[in-house]
Protein backbone atom coordinates (compact mmCIF):
# COMPACT_ATOMS: atom_id res chain seq x y z
CA UNK A 1 0.00 0.00 0.00
CA UNK A 2 1.34 2.83 -1.34
CA UNK A 3 1.98 6.08 1.53
CA UNK A 4 0.07 9.69 1.23
CA UNK A 5 3.61 10.82 0.71
CA UNK A 6 4.38 8.72 -2.31
CA UNK A 7 0.98 9.28 -4.16
CA UNK A 8 1.12 12.82 -3.64
CA UNK A 9 4.58 12.40 -5.22
CA UNK A 10 3.64 10.41 -7.77
CA UNK A 11 0.70 12.75 -9.02
CA UNK A 12 3.17 15.66 -9.44
CA UNK A 13 5.62 13.72 -11.71
CA UNK A 14 2.55 12.68 -14.06
CA UNK A 15 1.27 16.34 -13.67
CA UNK A 16 4.72 17.69 -15.04
CA UNK A 17 4.84 15.09 -17.81
CA UNK A 18 1.38 16.33 -18.96
CA UNK A 19 2.53 19.48 -19.01
CA UNK A 20 5.27 18.62 -21.52
CA UNK A 21 3.45 16.28 -23.67
CA UNK A 22 0.98 18.96 -24.21
CA UNK A 23 3.80 21.29 -25.14
CA UNK A 24 5.40 19.50 -27.64
CA UNK A 25 1.55 17.88 -28.63
CA UNK A 26 1.51 21.65 -29.55
CA UNK A 27 5.05 22.60 -31.12
CA UNK A 28 4.19 19.56 -33.69
CA UNK A 29 1.00 21.31 -34.76
CA UNK A 30 2.69 24.08 -35.81
CA UNK A 31 5.42 22.44 -37.31
CA UNK A 32 2.52 19.89 -39.29
CA UNK A 33 0.80 24.12 -40.51
CA UNK A 34 4.04 24.68 -41.94
CA UNK A 35 5.07 21.15 -43.79
CA UNK A 36 1.77 21.41 -44.82
CA UNK A 37 1.53 24.42 -46.70
CA UNK A 38 4.95 23.22 -47.95
CA UNK A 39 3.78 20.44 -49.46
CA UNK A 40 0.67 22.99 -50.48
CA UNK A 41 3.07 25.03 -52.32
CA UNK A 42 5.05 22.56 -53.89
CA UNK A 43 1.79 21.30 -56.05
CA UNK A 44 1.77 23.45 -58.77
CA UNK A 45 5.34 22.41 -59.56
CA UNK A 46 4.88 19.13 -59.61
CA UNK A 47 1.79 18.95 -61.71
CA UNK A 48 2.93 21.61 -64.44
CA UNK A 49 6.68 19.50 -64.31
CA UNK A 50 4.56 15.89 -64.76
CA UNK A 51 2.62 17.93 -67.46
CA UNK A 52 5.51 18.85 -69.68
CA UNK A 53 7.45 15.16 -68.64
CA UNK A 54 4.43 13.40 -69.86
CA UNK A 55 3.42 14.99 -72.80
CA UNK A 56 7.65 14.68 -73.94
CA UNK A 57 7.58 11.13 -73.21
CA UNK A 58 4.76 10.36 -75.53
CA UNK A 59 6.72 12.40 -78.31
CA UNK A 60 10.14 10.24 -77.58
CA UNK A 61 8.19 7.26 -77.34
CA UNK A 62 8.26 4.43 -79.84
CA UNK A 63 12.01 5.21 -80.05
CA UNK A 64 12.56 2.61 -78.02
CA UNK A 65 16.46 1.62 -79.33
CA UNK A 66 18.00 5.25 -78.00
CA UNK A 67 15.79 5.54 -75.18
CA UNK A 68 17.30 6.98 -72.19
CA UNK A 69 19.25 5.19 -69.79
CA UNK A 70 17.18 6.47 -67.02
CA UNK A 71 14.33 4.72 -68.64
CA UNK A 72 15.10 1.07 -69.23
CA UNK A 73 14.80 -1.42 -67.10
CA UNK A 74 17.67 -3.95 -66.66
CA UNK A 75 17.52 -7.14 -67.56
CA UNK A 76 18.77 -8.61 -64.49
CA UNK A 77 18.34 -7.50 -61.03
CA UNK A 78 21.16 -8.39 -58.57
CA UNK A 79 21.91 -5.04 -56.55
CA UNK A 80 18.97 -2.54 -55.43
CA UNK A 81 19.93 0.76 -53.70
CA UNK A 82 16.89 1.59 -51.32
CA UNK A 83 16.19 4.94 -49.87
CA UNK A 84 14.69 5.05 -46.38
CA UNK A 85 12.96 7.95 -44.80
CA UNK A 86 12.27 8.25 -41.49
CA UNK A 87 12.47 10.78 -38.99
CA UNK A 88 15.70 12.11 -37.03
CA UNK A 89 13.73 11.84 -33.47
CA UNK A 90 11.64 10.22 -31.36
CA UNK A 91 8.38 10.24 -29.85
CA UNK A 92 6.10 10.17 -32.57
CA UNK A 93 4.46 6.87 -31.94
CA UNK A 94 4.49 4.47 -34.76
CA UNK A 95 5.74 6.21 -37.44
CA UNK A 96 9.56 4.84 -37.80
CA UNK A 97 8.71 1.61 -36.87
CA UNK A 98 5.87 1.20 -39.78
CA UNK A 99 8.48 2.73 -41.93
CA UNK A 100 11.61 0.49 -40.58
CA UNK A 101 9.14 -2.78 -40.91
CA UNK A 102 8.73 -1.59 -44.26
CA UNK A 103 11.68 -1.95 -45.12
CA UNK A 104 12.85 -5.23 -42.96
CA UNK A 105 10.32 -7.13 -45.02
CA UNK A 106 11.07 -5.95 -48.18
CA UNK A 107 14.59 -6.71 -47.88
CA UNK A 108 13.79 -10.32 -46.65
CA UNK A 109 11.99 -10.86 -49.77
CA UNK A 110 14.36 -9.68 -52.04
CA UNK A 111 17.14 -11.46 -49.92
CA UNK A 112 15.10 -14.36 -50.47
CA UNK A 113 15.49 -13.97 -54.08
CA UNK A 114 19.04 -13.42 -53.91
CA UNK A 115 19.29 -9.73 -54.79
CA UNK A 116 21.87 -7.39 -52.67
CA UNK A 117 20.13 -4.63 -51.01
CA UNK A 118 22.50 -0.99 -49.91
CA UNK A 119 20.50 0.99 -47.99
CA UNK A 120 21.01 5.06 -48.03
CA UNK A 121 18.97 6.41 -45.06
CA UNK A 122 17.65 9.90 -44.31
CA UNK A 123 16.56 10.35 -40.99
CA UNK A 124 18.51 9.04 -38.13
CA UNK A 125 16.28 6.87 -36.77
CA UNK A 126 15.99 4.31 -39.72
CA UNK A 127 20.05 4.61 -40.13
CA UNK A 128 20.45 3.81 -35.81
CA UNK A 129 18.39 0.48 -36.29
CA UNK A 130 20.14 -0.80 -39.46
CA UNK A 131 23.43 -0.27 -38.62
CA UNK A 132 23.05 -2.06 -35.72
CA UNK A 133 22.03 -4.82 -37.53
CA UNK A 134 24.70 -4.61 -39.92
CA UNK A 135 23.23 -3.67 -43.16
CA UNK A 136 24.89 -2.15 -45.72
CA UNK A 137 24.49 1.29 -45.54
CA UNK A 138 25.92 3.50 -48.18
CA UNK A 139 24.79 6.73 -47.95
CA UNK A 140 23.11 9.05 -45.10
CA UNK A 141 21.51 12.11 -45.49
CA UNK A 142 20.83 14.17 -41.61
CA UNK A 143 18.88 16.44 -40.49
CA UNK A 144 16.52 17.06 -43.12
CA UNK A 145 12.88 15.24 -42.61
CA UNK A 146 11.06 17.21 -39.90
CA UNK A 147 13.30 20.25 -39.93
CA UNK A 148 13.56 22.94 -42.71
CA UNK A 149 14.90 21.87 -46.45
CA UNK A 150 15.27 22.95 -49.63
CA UNK A 151 14.84 21.73 -52.90
CA UNK A 152 18.55 21.30 -53.39
CA UNK A 153 18.70 18.38 -50.51
CA UNK A 154 16.53 16.15 -53.17
CA UNK A 155 19.14 16.97 -55.63
CA UNK A 156 22.19 15.86 -53.65
CA UNK A 157 20.80 12.86 -52.75
CA UNK A 158 19.37 12.20 -56.32
CA UNK A 159 22.76 12.65 -57.73
CA UNK A 160 23.96 10.02 -55.99
CA UNK A 161 21.13 7.78 -56.97
CA UNK A 162 21.67 8.42 -60.68
CA UNK A 163 25.30 7.95 -60.47
CA UNK A 164 25.04 4.66 -58.91
CA UNK A 165 22.56 3.29 -61.19
CA UNK A 166 24.24 5.35 -64.67
CA UNK A 167 27.27 3.13 -63.47
CA UNK A 168 26.08 -0.20 -62.82
CA UNK A 169 26.71 -0.09 -58.95
CA UNK A 170 22.96 -0.39 -58.81
CA UNK A 171 20.03 -1.89 -60.80
CA UNK A 172 17.50 -0.61 -59.64
CA UNK A 173 16.77 2.41 -56.87
CA UNK A 174 13.00 2.25 -54.56
CA UNK A 175 12.51 4.96 -52.37
CA UNK A 176 10.25 4.36 -49.23
CA UNK A 177 8.73 6.87 -47.25
CA UNK A 178 5.32 7.84 -45.44
CA UNK A 179 2.51 8.96 -47.00
CA UNK A 180 0.32 11.72 -45.64
CA UNK A 181 -3.26 10.33 -45.68
CA UNK A 182 -4.45 12.36 -43.64
CA UNK A 183 -4.33 13.70 -39.93
CA UNK A 184 -4.93 10.43 -38.38
CA UNK A 185 -3.44 7.95 -41.17
CA UNK A 186 -0.07 7.97 -42.80
CA UNK A 187 1.08 5.08 -44.47
CA UNK A 188 4.37 3.99 -45.31
CA UNK A 189 5.17 3.41 -49.04
CA UNK A 190 7.52 2.18 -51.68
CA UNK A 191 8.24 3.78 -54.57
CA UNK A 192 10.78 3.12 -57.79
CA UNK A 193 12.99 5.83 -58.35
CA UNK A 194 14.80 4.21 -61.01
CA UNK A 195 14.67 3.20 -63.92
CA UNK A 196 11.78 5.78 -63.99
CA UNK A 197 8.51 3.69 -64.95
CA UNK A 198 6.08 4.89 -66.89
CA UNK A 199 6.56 8.68 -66.73
CA UNK A 200 2.34 9.11 -66.80
CA UNK A 201 1.70 6.38 -64.21
CA UNK A 202 4.49 7.68 -62.09
CA UNK A 203 2.51 10.79 -61.00
CA UNK A 204 -0.56 10.83 -58.77
CA UNK A 205 -3.17 12.30 -61.18
CA UNK A 206 -1.57 15.37 -63.09
CA UNK A 207 -3.68 18.11 -64.32
CA UNK A 208 -4.91 17.01 -67.99
CA UNK A 209 -6.90 19.75 -68.99
CA UNK A 210 -5.13 20.63 -71.78
CA UNK A 211 -3.01 18.28 -73.12
CA UNK A 212 -3.96 18.07 -76.75
CA UNK A 213 -1.96 21.19 -77.81
CA UNK A 214 1.60 19.63 -76.73
CA UNK A 215 2.01 17.13 -80.05
CA UNK A 216 3.03 20.65 -81.99
CA UNK A 217 5.33 21.85 -79.41
CA UNK A 218 8.60 22.91 -80.81
CA UNK A 219 11.23 21.46 -79.18
CA UNK A 220 14.72 23.48 -78.12
CA UNK A 221 16.87 21.60 -77.90
CA UNK A 222 15.67 18.19 -79.32
CA UNK A 223 13.57 16.23 -77.60
CA UNK A 224 15.89 13.87 -76.28
CA UNK A 225 17.94 16.50 -75.09
CA UNK A 226 15.29 17.69 -73.19
CA UNK A 227 14.82 14.68 -72.14
CA UNK A 228 17.84 14.46 -70.77
CA UNK A 229 17.63 17.27 -68.50
CA UNK A 230 14.15 16.38 -67.44
CA UNK A 231 14.58 12.43 -66.04
CA UNK A 232 17.36 13.46 -63.61
CA UNK A 233 14.82 16.10 -61.97
CA UNK A 234 11.87 13.76 -62.29
CA UNK A 235 14.07 11.78 -59.87
CA UNK A 236 14.46 14.82 -57.61
CA UNK A 237 10.88 15.57 -57.55
CA UNK A 238 10.21 12.53 -56.39
CA UNK A 239 12.16 12.20 -53.81
CA UNK A 240 11.05 15.94 -52.59
CA UNK A 241 8.06 14.97 -52.75
CA UNK A 242 9.17 12.24 -50.30
CA UNK A 243 10.65 14.23 -48.07
CA UNK A 244 7.40 16.58 -47.97
CA UNK A 245 5.14 14.06 -47.08
CA UNK A 246 7.52 11.95 -44.79
CA UNK A 247 8.02 15.13 -42.51
CA UNK A 248 4.24 16.07 -42.77
CA UNK A 249 3.77 12.99 -41.34
CA UNK A 250 6.32 13.04 -38.89
CA UNK A 251 4.51 16.19 -37.28
CA UNK A 252 1.00 14.82 -37.61
CA UNK A 253 2.15 11.60 -35.96
CA UNK A 254 3.70 12.93 -33.13
CA UNK A 255 0.91 15.50 -32.64
CA UNK A 256 -1.36 12.67 -32.30
CA UNK A 257 1.37 10.17 -30.05
CA UNK A 258 1.31 13.53 -27.77
CA UNK A 259 -2.09 13.96 -27.97
CA UNK A 260 -2.53 10.24 -26.71
CA UNK A 261 -0.11 10.60 -23.88
CA UNK A 262 -1.56 13.95 -22.72
CA UNK A 263 -4.79 12.14 -22.28
CA UNK A 264 -3.04 9.06 -20.36
CA UNK A 265 -1.70 11.58 -18.09
CA UNK A 266 -4.94 12.85 -17.16
CA UNK A 267 -6.65 9.68 -16.74
CA UNK A 268 -3.18 8.84 -14.51
CA UNK A 269 -4.10 11.68 -12.51
CA UNK A 270 -7.36 10.79 -12.16
CA UNK A 271 -6.72 7.48 -10.89
CA UNK A 272 -3.86 8.47 -8.56
CA UNK A 273 -5.83 11.06 -6.79
CA UNK A 274 -9.11 8.64 -6.14
CA UNK A 275 -6.23 6.41 -4.81
CA UNK A 276 -4.63 9.28 -2.88
CA UNK A 277 -8.07 10.30 -1.04
CA UNK A 278 -8.73 6.45 -0.24
CA UNK A 279 -5.37 6.55 1.60
CA UNK A 280 -6.00 9.76 3.32
CA UNK A 281 -9.92 8.52 4.55
CA UNK A 282 -8.37 5.09 5.23
CA UNK A 283 -5.71 7.61 7.31
CA UNK A 284 -8.10 9.40 9.06
CA UNK A 285 -10.27 6.51 9.91
CA UNK A 286 -7.77 4.74 10.97
CA UNK A 287 -6.34 7.69 13.49
CA UNK A 288 -10.73 7.76 14.46
CA UNK A 289 -10.40 4.07 15.81
CA UNK A 290 -7.43 5.06 17.58
CA UNK A 291 -8.51 7.88 19.81
CA UNK A 292 -11.99 5.96 20.58
CA UNK A 293 -10.30 2.80 21.57
CA UNK A 294 -7.64 4.96 24.02
CA UNK A 295 -10.33 6.58 25.36
CA UNK A 296 -12.60 3.71 26.25
CA UNK A 297 -9.63 2.43 27.51
CA UNK A 298 -9.12 5.09 29.92
CA UNK A 299 -12.60 5.22 31.02
CA UNK A 300 -12.67 1.26 31.55
CA UNK B 1 -2.75 40.04 -82.20
CA UNK B 2 -3.32 42.67 -79.05
CA UNK B 3 -3.57 41.21 -75.71
CA UNK B 4 -2.23 40.04 -72.93
CA UNK B 5 -0.44 36.68 -72.09
CA UNK B 6 -0.11 35.03 -68.57
CA UNK B 7 2.94 34.29 -67.13
CA UNK B 8 3.79 31.87 -64.23
CA UNK B 9 6.95 31.33 -62.75
CA UNK B 10 6.80 28.02 -60.61
CA UNK B 11 9.65 26.81 -58.32
CA UNK B 12 9.34 23.90 -55.99
CA UNK B 13 8.88 26.45 -52.71
CA UNK B 14 6.52 28.45 -54.18
CA UNK B 15 4.79 30.56 -57.42
CA UNK B 16 7.11 33.69 -57.87
CA UNK B 17 5.01 35.25 -60.43
CA UNK B 18 1.70 34.57 -61.34
CA UNK B 19 0.11 37.61 -63.56
CA UNK B 20 -0.51 38.61 -67.03
CA UNK B 21 2.25 40.08 -68.85
CA UNK B 22 2.11 42.56 -72.48
CA UNK B 23 5.38 41.20 -73.01
CA UNK B 24 7.87 38.44 -71.82
CA UNK B 25 11.53 37.90 -72.71
CA UNK B 26 13.57 34.91 -71.32
CA UNK B 27 16.97 33.65 -71.01
CA UNK B 28 16.88 30.38 -73.45
CA UNK B 29 19.47 28.47 -73.93
CA UNK B 30 20.09 29.22 -77.14
CA UNK B 31 19.89 33.28 -76.35
CA UNK B 32 17.34 35.41 -75.21
CA UNK B 33 13.63 34.92 -76.67
CA UNK B 34 10.64 37.42 -76.19
CA UNK B 35 7.23 35.88 -76.43
CA UNK B 36 3.97 38.06 -77.26
CA UNK B 37 0.55 36.80 -77.03
CA UNK B 38 -0.21 34.25 -80.07
CA UNK B 39 3.28 32.69 -80.11
CA UNK B 40 3.79 29.34 -81.29
CA UNK B 41 3.58 26.53 -78.59
CA UNK B 42 7.57 25.83 -77.83
CA UNK B 43 9.51 24.13 -75.04
CA UNK B 44 13.26 25.07 -74.00
CA UNK B 45 15.86 24.73 -71.02
CA UNK B 46 16.78 28.19 -69.83
CA UNK B 47 20.10 29.09 -68.63
CA UNK B 48 20.79 30.62 -65.83
CA UNK B 49 19.94 34.56 -66.18
CA UNK B 50 17.04 37.57 -65.86
CA UNK B 51 13.23 37.09 -67.06
CA UNK B 52 12.41 40.40 -68.42
CA UNK B 53 8.52 41.05 -68.74
CA UNK B 54 6.46 44.22 -68.79
CA UNK B 55 3.00 43.96 -66.59
CA UNK B 56 -0.51 44.76 -67.64
CA UNK B 57 0.33 48.39 -66.83
CA UNK B 58 3.36 48.56 -68.85
CA UNK B 59 6.01 48.70 -66.17
CA UNK B 60 9.13 46.34 -66.57
CA UNK B 61 9.79 43.58 -63.95
CA UNK B 62 13.03 41.92 -63.86
CA UNK B 63 13.15 38.19 -62.10
CA UNK B 64 15.81 36.06 -61.66
CA UNK B 65 15.84 32.42 -63.16
CA UNK B 66 17.80 29.51 -61.85
CA UNK B 67 18.10 27.72 -64.95
CA UNK B 68 14.98 25.27 -65.25
CA UNK B 69 12.45 25.16 -68.18
CA UNK B 70 10.24 27.22 -70.25
CA UNK B 71 6.73 26.21 -71.83
CA UNK B 72 4.93 28.50 -74.08
CA UNK B 73 2.01 28.13 -75.18
CA UNK B 74 -0.46 30.60 -77.14
CA UNK B 75 -1.88 32.74 -74.58
CA UNK B 76 0.52 31.21 -71.43
CA UNK B 77 4.28 31.01 -70.49
CA UNK B 78 5.48 28.92 -68.04
CA UNK B 79 8.68 28.64 -66.21
CA UNK B 80 9.78 25.88 -64.05
CA UNK B 81 13.24 26.80 -62.21
CA UNK B 82 14.68 25.22 -59.26
CA UNK B 83 14.74 28.56 -57.55
CA UNK B 84 13.54 32.22 -58.58
CA UNK B 85 13.59 35.89 -57.22
CA UNK B 86 11.82 38.61 -58.06
CA UNK B 87 14.42 41.66 -58.23
CA UNK B 88 12.68 43.26 -54.89
CA UNK B 89 13.31 39.84 -53.11
CA UNK B 90 16.85 39.64 -54.04
CA UNK B 91 18.94 39.25 -50.60
CA UNK B 92 22.10 41.08 -52.00
CA UNK B 93 24.31 40.28 -49.13
CA UNK B 94 24.01 36.68 -49.31
CA UNK B 95 24.15 37.02 -52.97
CA UNK B 96 27.62 38.91 -52.47
CA UNK B 97 28.38 36.14 -49.50
CA UNK B 98 27.65 33.11 -52.02
CA UNK B 99 29.58 35.48 -54.24
CA UNK B 100 32.94 35.36 -52.41
CA UNK B 101 32.77 31.51 -51.32
CA UNK B 102 32.35 30.77 -55.55
CA UNK B 103 35.28 32.85 -56.33
CA UNK B 104 37.42 31.05 -53.12
CA UNK B 105 36.30 27.32 -53.82
CA UNK B 106 37.56 28.45 -57.90
CA UNK B 107 40.62 29.56 -56.94
CA UNK B 108 41.10 26.54 -54.97
CA UNK B 109 40.17 23.67 -56.93
CA UNK B 110 42.25 22.86 -59.94
CA UNK B 111 40.36 22.61 -63.89
CA UNK B 112 40.88 18.29 -62.79
CA UNK B 113 38.64 18.49 -60.46
CA UNK B 114 35.87 19.10 -62.76
CA UNK B 115 33.08 18.23 -60.50
CA UNK B 116 33.19 20.44 -58.10
CA UNK B 117 34.78 23.18 -60.48
CA UNK B 118 30.81 23.08 -62.60
CA UNK B 119 29.74 23.70 -59.81
CA UNK B 120 31.74 26.17 -58.20
CA UNK B 121 31.54 28.04 -61.72
CA UNK B 122 27.86 27.78 -61.44
CA UNK B 123 27.76 28.90 -58.23
CA UNK B 124 29.58 31.95 -58.82
CA UNK B 125 27.35 32.46 -62.40
CA UNK B 126 24.38 32.52 -59.97
CA UNK B 127 25.65 34.96 -57.70
CA UNK B 128 26.71 37.14 -60.67
CA UNK B 129 23.71 37.45 -61.76
CA UNK B 130 21.65 37.92 -59.12
CA UNK B 131 23.62 40.58 -57.57
CA UNK B 132 23.56 42.30 -61.28
CA UNK B 133 20.04 42.10 -61.40
CA UNK B 134 19.65 43.40 -58.15
CA UNK B 135 21.65 46.39 -58.62
CA UNK B 136 20.41 47.05 -62.26
CA UNK B 137 18.15 50.32 -61.33
CA UNK B 138 17.39 50.24 -57.92
CA UNK B 139 14.02 51.11 -56.47
CA UNK B 140 11.98 49.32 -59.03
CA UNK B 141 10.96 45.72 -59.03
Amino acid sequence: MATLKEVELKIKGVKKTQKITKAMNMVAASKLRGAQEKMEAFRPYAAKFADVLSSLAERAGGDEENAPALLVPRAEVKNIDVVLMSSDRGLCGSFNSNLIGKFDKYMKEKAAEGIEIRLICIGKKGRDYFRRRKVSIVGEHLGVVGARFGFNVAINAGRGLIDGFLEGETDEVQMIYSSFVSMSRQTPIIQQLLPITSVEQAQDAPEKEDTGYIAEHICEPSVEELMAEMLPKQVYVQIYKGLLETSTSEHASRMAAMDNATKNCKEMVESLTLAYNKARQAGITADLMDIVGGAEALKG
Amino acid sequence: MAGNIMLEVVTPDKAVVSEEAQIVVAPGEYGEFGVLIGHTSFLTTLKIGMLRYKDSGGAERIVFVNGGFAEVLPDKVTILAESADRRRDIDMDRAKAALKRAEERLAEVSRREDFNFRRAEIALQRAVTRIKIGEARRGTA
